[in-house]
């Protein structure tokens, strides 16, 4: 017979948790804007730990004082990959300043290269961009007639990720549009860490009603 | 420039979209369009960061937290909707599956390019979708005024800001026109409002094709 359940739990303290990430490390962030982002882990990253000179990949720079832009105000992140700086104008103003080096990639751009990151694929050609000031150095190709950009995946160390509702294993069922970057991020990184609004026992999630396999996940936070 | 004239636009532009047609509603002038949907519209509103099936905005109490569209704006979801990743929503929108994209710009020149995220000399640091969207929407509808804060004309032979993509426009809507692309050629088909011929010419530095066709009692 097989054993049907795995009954260890992914369930640590995001203290414990966070500390996977070292210096240098690129870190993805889910969420678009603060909806979705997984905002205790963020804390738990800004309050107890060190790392520094991260990499930064989300949608946005968190807002001013909030989400990732705790961050950014302790001089953490020496690079941002993003479709929108523009949400948080201290990010915007620590690009202006040379603070940090910013990498800006049209959104769908973005997410794609993350959902290839994470499928072992190694890179797509895409129309988007082509012919802009986005797309200066990179491989062009046309496909049926029309211009394509090559662009490659994108990967990380680590992944924090937000979904509503989680079982101890790590399945991960996310809740309206909070789901946007998140699934998508917990495929594409070395360590993926979930922080969980509800943890229910295993057998609690329909099987249907998974969106990420508890494969992706190596963490599980609670959300206080 | 005053409210009522983006409204116009709006309300010009809402006119384009078709019964069943599925439609992404840029920030700025697109976003007052919904008001101008009547109840027999039946468009279905797509929003990028995840949510085919957009309704109104929320009253007192339906607040969710957990339900924005692109631009962070609270909305609420109508019976028949459904939520999506953000890679899923984008192949949606570059695979073709979305009908018409409606968006502002800073320029459109008269072979249909778009100019719409960044402007010279001041922060380039935020793309979001649009270049997904003018690229992979079926049909691109552009809302804007016919000149900038400035009083430069907008409609232009060539953009002068940095392109969202080339070639991509289909319809133009100011408050003075609507212009069609034909074959890579701009050509007026409507005035709006009272406008004359000489009112758009006087705005418009893009060569175009005078092809009045049609008029809307508003």
């Amino acid at each position: 017979m097989w054993e049907t359940v795995v009954t260890a739990s992914r369930v640590i303290d995001p203290e414990e948790a966070i500390a996977v990430i070292r210096s240098g490390d690129t870190v993805m962030v889910g969420g678009f804007g603060l909806v979705g982002a997984p905002l205790a882990l963020i804390d738990a990253l800004v309050e107890h730990s060190d790392a520094s000179e991260l990499t930064i990949v989300s949608n946005n720079i968190g807002e001013p004082g909030r989400g990732l832009g705790k961050l950014l105000r302790q001089g953490r992140i020496r690079r941002g990959i993003s479709s929108y700086f523009t949400s948080n104008p201290e990010a915007v103003a620590a690009v202006n300043a040379g603070q940090i080096e910013a990498t800006l990639v049209p959104q769908g751009t973005f997410a794609e290269a993350i959902r290839a990151g994470g499928a072992g694929i190694g890179g797509f050609y895409t129309p988007v961009g082509a012919g802009t000031q986005l797309a200066e150095g990179k491989e062009e190709r046309v496909i049926d007639g029309v211009r394509h950009v090559l662009e490659e995946p994108i990967r990380a160390d680590v992944a924090l990720v937000y979904a509503a509702r989680a079982d101890t294993l790590g399945n991960l069922w996310y809740r309206r549009t909070a789901r946007n970057f998140n699934p998508l991020m917990a495929t594409a990184a070395s360590v993926t860490i979930a922080e969980a609004g509800e943890i229910v026992p295993v057998g609690a999630l329909e099987p249907e009603s998974v969106v990420t396999p508890h494969l992706y996940v190596d963490h599980l936070v609670q959300r206080p | 420039m005053t409210a009522d004239v983006r409204a116009r636009i709006a309300e010009r532009a809402a006119r384009e979209l078709r019964p069943g047609e599925i439609v992404n509603l840029g920030i700025g002038i697109p976003n007052l369009i919904p008001g101008f949907l009547g109840a027999g519209s039946k468009v279905v509103l797509h929003t990028e960061n995840g949510l085919l099936g957009v309704g109104p905005r929320p009253g007192e109490g339906e607040l969710d937290p957990d339900l924005i569209d692109a631009a962070k704006q609270p909305v609420t979801a109508l019976p028949g909707a459904s939520y999506f990743d953000s890679a899923e929503s984008f192949a949606m929108i570059r695979g073709g599956h979305v009908d018409v994209a409606v968006l502002g710009a800073l320029e459109v020149s008269g072979r249909g390019d778009i100019a719409n995220w960044a402007v010279p000399g001041r922060d380039v640091l935020g793309v979001g979708g649009a270049m997904d969207l003018v690229v992979g929407a079926r049909r691109v509808i552009v809302t804007m005024t016919a000149t900038s804060s400035r009083g430069e004309p907008k409609v232009v032979a060539d953009c002068s800001y940095p392109l969202t993509a080339s070639g991509a426009a289909d319809v133009v809507v100011t408050e003075l026109a609507v212009f069609r692309l034909r074959d890579g050629e701009l050509h007026l088909t409507e005035l709006l409002d009272g406008a004359v011929l000489d009112d758009v010419a006087a705005v418009t530095t893009a060569p175009f094709v005078v092809s009045l066709e049609e008029t809307h009692a508003s």
